[in-house]
């Protein structure tokens, strides 16, 4: 397989990330589950603070994309470039140093811990203390832990979340358990962040909190925003650049427009779910 | 000549591995659970039998019944302790296996006595040996081996075949689907519980027959390595605990035949562990996924 | 919202090491006082190396999230380590109970790297039959070695003996809050925390960059440690070692204890190991019947405790003698109801 060989990407870059190399590029990507082809040939761009979006059919293995892309599933074929480095041999914990972090689709909170703890979880690798500082309770181990929890309390601040940091995790409302995750994500200091269904199970005005909020923290932190959503107001409201995928193969690629108006998705998508 | 009964010694301690391996395998297989007690099932069968015979009933009866009782104790284990737990996270339902294993160790301990008591094998299997082109094998080493092999074409087919079967090979693919198909789930675990625990029955005999002592702690070994015969065959197969358990059978056989029976029970454990290493979920297991 | 009192830290400080101090000074007390008879002594240390072994499962198990079946192994290699050591140091004495003991510990540490590297690649199930495997190929390796090697070791299935009795009352003291403190103040810091992301969680914790094959490592490393000390305390106290008294049934017993205090409480795992180890000799000193009867007792109430609160009695509960002082004082004056609901709910 040929490595960083320049190509034509058909991508469309949003224009104020135009002359900057992408955040992210996927060439040629696909996955096989026991001859069983579930992605394949999927090529894509993101701009450096751009809002992209993912969607498609259920099934059509979108998901897939961002365990791909993360790394939780090793691609059998093609190329992602992070930031313009090849990720081939990395593991999910060096994709997250590298700068993709995520969310997932069926929660994966840590349930049983604080709300603060979650987020401090997320903030491990920006604290640096030694296991011996840390048992021995040197100035270091205090200095670090109260930065880490002001910033965690900051984090937690995006949502209006400060108050619930002592709580449980498992014990917050739906709602409140996924804007926990994309805190924690946020926590671990992304390029890109992946957001897997966040609007899943919210009600139409969380919802459109949660569309000011991802669109504060990309104005905010300057990162990449890729989402997976079936909620086609979102979608179509905050995203920049949408790829729509089905039977593990992206059909269109456009702005929020074009993809409203390609019969191809229409007669996927959009014409059989009767959304948008 | 020599390796030839060594051979027939493996495939009589195998086929015994076999027959209680498979019982771990089917359990494990329906509810993921490695039931701990299933050994203690064994001993328990291997008592019943020492006992009745002992009490004056007709061997083959006393065999009916020891194979009767594992089936009643193995239903009522899952009743009792592991009912309860089924929704309950893997590691409590583990935990109750390990306690059940030891209440019944336990117990018969303080009924029957720490001590190995004698076995009454000549009243099951006559104890000749047949001279077969000057090697001679004994007739419980044929019994067994006959026995067991019979035992698993029977399982097969209940497994293959029959309605029952079927329902159990659907509740191990996906018990929340076999229920929305209409199978009884309770039902057929509780089948699998007393299928599992006929086979041990019968393995207890067998076992009991080929070293004729009864002692409160017999199941434990034995089912450690019946137990570890199934994980290295791919705990849940049924081919696997077979293949699993004559692999460890002959294994230990030639380990022993080499004049190192002291290091048997570590040889066994260290195959175990070096195949795990290389086909994590065993010799014919199924890989395991999570879906994220 | 108006704050909510907080002892500040030296005073916590203050607070736990005069309580370490004092109830040092009351067992010292009535030990030479005779109050403590030397029946009694003997099982107050005996209390002391079971909370170790339970303490150090209970990293393993209740924060790590795993079922290592193997503790005993782990025992046993240290309380070899430290009972060949003993035997065979030219210096007697502290010093050498001292460098026992963390001889023990690191060779049981080593143990614990070397088995938990192949054993952490499996999960669950597996990881419970490994670590199995693994402790009985130590005893039987223990059983065996001698023979092969024509050294005089292990004492094989005769056992290890004359091991210099140096355990003693302060010895198994220290160790005891060493090991807590240690396992504490791990536990809070954010290496403590990947520890139990990887138990609640472990492809999210990957998913936040943490690294889990280190910190199952690391604290299955720890676990094995304080497992090899407990050890090495048990020989010097036992002043004999026999390769039975490392088998499965004893790393079952261990766990026991683990799981009745509740998973992931370490005041759980202290409590039940002190009432789980008094209890045989309070039953014997009843009734020999009942005495008889205590294995078929912890089994039931293994059973029962599962099956009625599987999180074990403390569950995750923790004691903090200064977080109940704050909330007595908290109580009587500034009224804070949020912030002390999440701290009831933890």
């Amino acid at each position: 397989m040929s490595k960083l060989i320049p190509m034509p990407t058909n991508n469309l870059l949003t224009e104020r990330d135009v002359d900057k190399p992408p955040i992210l590029e996927a060439r040629h990507l696909g996955i096989d589950f026991g001859g069983l082809t579930a992605v394949d040939d999927f090529n894509i761009a993101i701009g450096r603070t751009e809002i992209a979006g993912l969607i498609g059919p259920n099934g059509a293995g979108k998901t897939t994309v961002f365990n791909l892309l993360t790394k939780v599933y090793h691609p059998t074929r093609g190329t992602i470039l992070l930031d313009a480095k090849d990720t081939a041999g990395m593991n999910t914990i060096q994709i997250n140093h590298a700068g993709i972090a995520r969310t997932f689709q069926n929660i994966r909170l840590f349930k049983n811990l604080t709300v603060l703890e979650n987020v401090l979880i997320g903030l491990h690798n920006s604290m640096s203390c030694s296991l011996s500082e840390s048992i021995l309770r040197l100035p270091r181990y205090w200095k670090q832990e109260k930065e880490a929890k002001e910033r965690a309390l900051e984090l937690l601040s995006i949502f209006q979340m400060q108050d619930l940091a002592k709580y449980e995790a498992g014990a917050l409302p739906y709602g409140a358990q996924r804007r926990l995750e994309i805190v924690r994500a946020l926590g671990t200091n992304p390029k890109l962040l992946l957001l897997d269904e966040p609007a899943a199970g919210m009600n139409p005005s969380e919802t459109a909190g949660l569309m000011e909020n991802i669109r504060k923290i990309r104005d905010s932190f300057h990162i990449a925003i890729m989402l997976i959503e079936h909620d086609m107001n979102l979608v179509m409201g905050i995203c920049e650049g949408i790829a729509v995928l089905n039977y593990g193969k992206i059909i269109a690629k456009g702005t929020p427009e074009e993809i409203q108006a390609n019969p191809a998705v229409i007669e996927a998508y959009l014409g059989k779910k009767k959304e948008g | 000549m020599l390796l030839l009964s060594q051979i027939i010694n493996g495939l009589q301690l195998g086929s015994i591995y076999a027959l209680v391996a498979l019982g771990y395998s089917m359990v494990y297989g329906i509810i993921m659970l490695l039931n701990f007690a299933h050994g203690d099932i064994i001993m328990v069968g291997g008592y019943v039998a020492m006992l009745t015979i002992a009490a004056g009933v007709h061997p083959l009866l006393a065999v009916v019944l020891a194979v009767l009782a594992c089936v009643l104790l193995g239903v009522v284990i899952d009743k009792v302790a592991y009912a309860p737990l089924r929704s309950s996270p893997r590691i409590s339902l583990l935990i109750t296996a390990i306690g059940v294993s030891f209440l019944l160790e336990n117990l018969a301990q303080n009924i029957w006595g720490a001590n190995a008591r004698p076995f009454p094998n000549s009243a099951i299997i006559k104890g000749a040996t047949l001279n077969i082109g000057g090697v001679h094998i004994g007739t419980t080493a044929i019994a067994t081996i006959v026995v067991s092999i019979l035992s698993m074409v029977v399982l097969t087919f209940l497994v293959q075949k029959t309605k029952r079967g079927k329902a159990m090979r659907a509740v191990s693919e996906d018990m929340g689907t076999a229920q929305l198909m209409g199978i009884n789930v309770n039902s057929t675990i509780t089948f699998t519980f007393a299928v599992g625990s006929a086979l041990a029955g019968i393995g207890s005999i067998l076992y009991c027959c080929t070293y004729p002592q009864v002692s409160p702690t017999m199941g434990s070994m034995l089912g450690l390595k019946a137990f570890v015969a199934a994980v290295l065959g791919g705990i849940g197969s049924i081919p696997g605990a077979m293949v699993g358990g004559f692999a460890i059978g002959m294994a230990e056989v030639l380990v022993r035949a080499v004049g190192l029976s002291d290091w048997t029970d570590g040889v066994v454990f260290a195959i175990l562990i070096v195949v795990l290493l290389f086909r994590p979920t065993g010799l014919m297991g199924r890989p395991m996924t999570e879906k994220v | 919202m108006r704050q909510r009192f907080e002892i500040p830290m030296p005073v916590r400080y203050l607070v736990n090491g005069v309580l370490i101090v004092l109830l040092f000074l009351l067992g010292q007390f009535m030990i030479s006082a005779g109050i403590l008879s030397s029946y009694f002594q003997k099982i107050l240390l005996q209390v002391g190396v079971y909370i170790i072994a339970a303490v150090s499962l209970n990293m393993a198990t209740g924060y790590l999230g795993q079922l290592p079946l193997g503790h005993a192994g782990f025992m046993a290699v240290g309380g070899y380590t430290a009972g060949i050591f003993l035997k065979n140091f030219p210096i007697k004495g502290l010093p050498a109970f001292i460098l026992a003991i963390i001889l023990a510990g690191i060779v049981a540490g080593i143990f614990g790297i070397l088995i938990g590297i192949p054993a952490l690649r499996l999960k669950g199930d597996y990881l419970a039959i490994i670590t199995l495997g693994f402790g009985e190929i130590i005893r039987v390796i223990l059983l065996n070695i001698d023979t092969v090697l024509g050294f005089k070791f292990t004492g094989g299935a005769a056992g290890l003996m004359g091991i210099p009795k140096y355990t003693s009352f302060p010895a198994v003291y220290i160790c005891v809050v060493i090991t807590c403190l240690f396992i504490h103040t791990m536990m809070k810091s954010r290496h403590g925390r990947a520890i139990l992301a990887i138990r609640e969680n472990e492809i999210a914790a990957e998913s936040c960059g943490v690294n889990t094959t280190y910190y199952k490592t690391m604290a299955f490393t720890a676990s094995a440690f304080f497992a090899g000390v407990a050890g090495a305390l048990f020989a010097s106290y036992l002043g004999l070692l026999v390769p039975g008294d490392f088998g499965f049934m004893k790393s079952i017993e261990i766990l026991v204890m683990v799981v009745l205090g509740g998973m992931g409480s370490m005041l759980g795992s202290v409590l039940a190991a002190a009432v789980l180890t008094i209890v045989p000799f309070a039953l014997q000193s009843i009734s020999q019947t009942v005495a008889d009867y205590r294995m078929v007792i912890y089994s039931v109430l293994l059973i029962v405790v599962m099956i009625f609160k599987p999180s074990g009695l403390l569950g995750t509960y923790d004691f903090s003698l200064t977080r109940i002082i704050e909330g007595l004082i908290n109580r009587a004056g500034i009224h804070d109801g949020v912030a002390r609901k999440g701290e009831q709910s933890k």
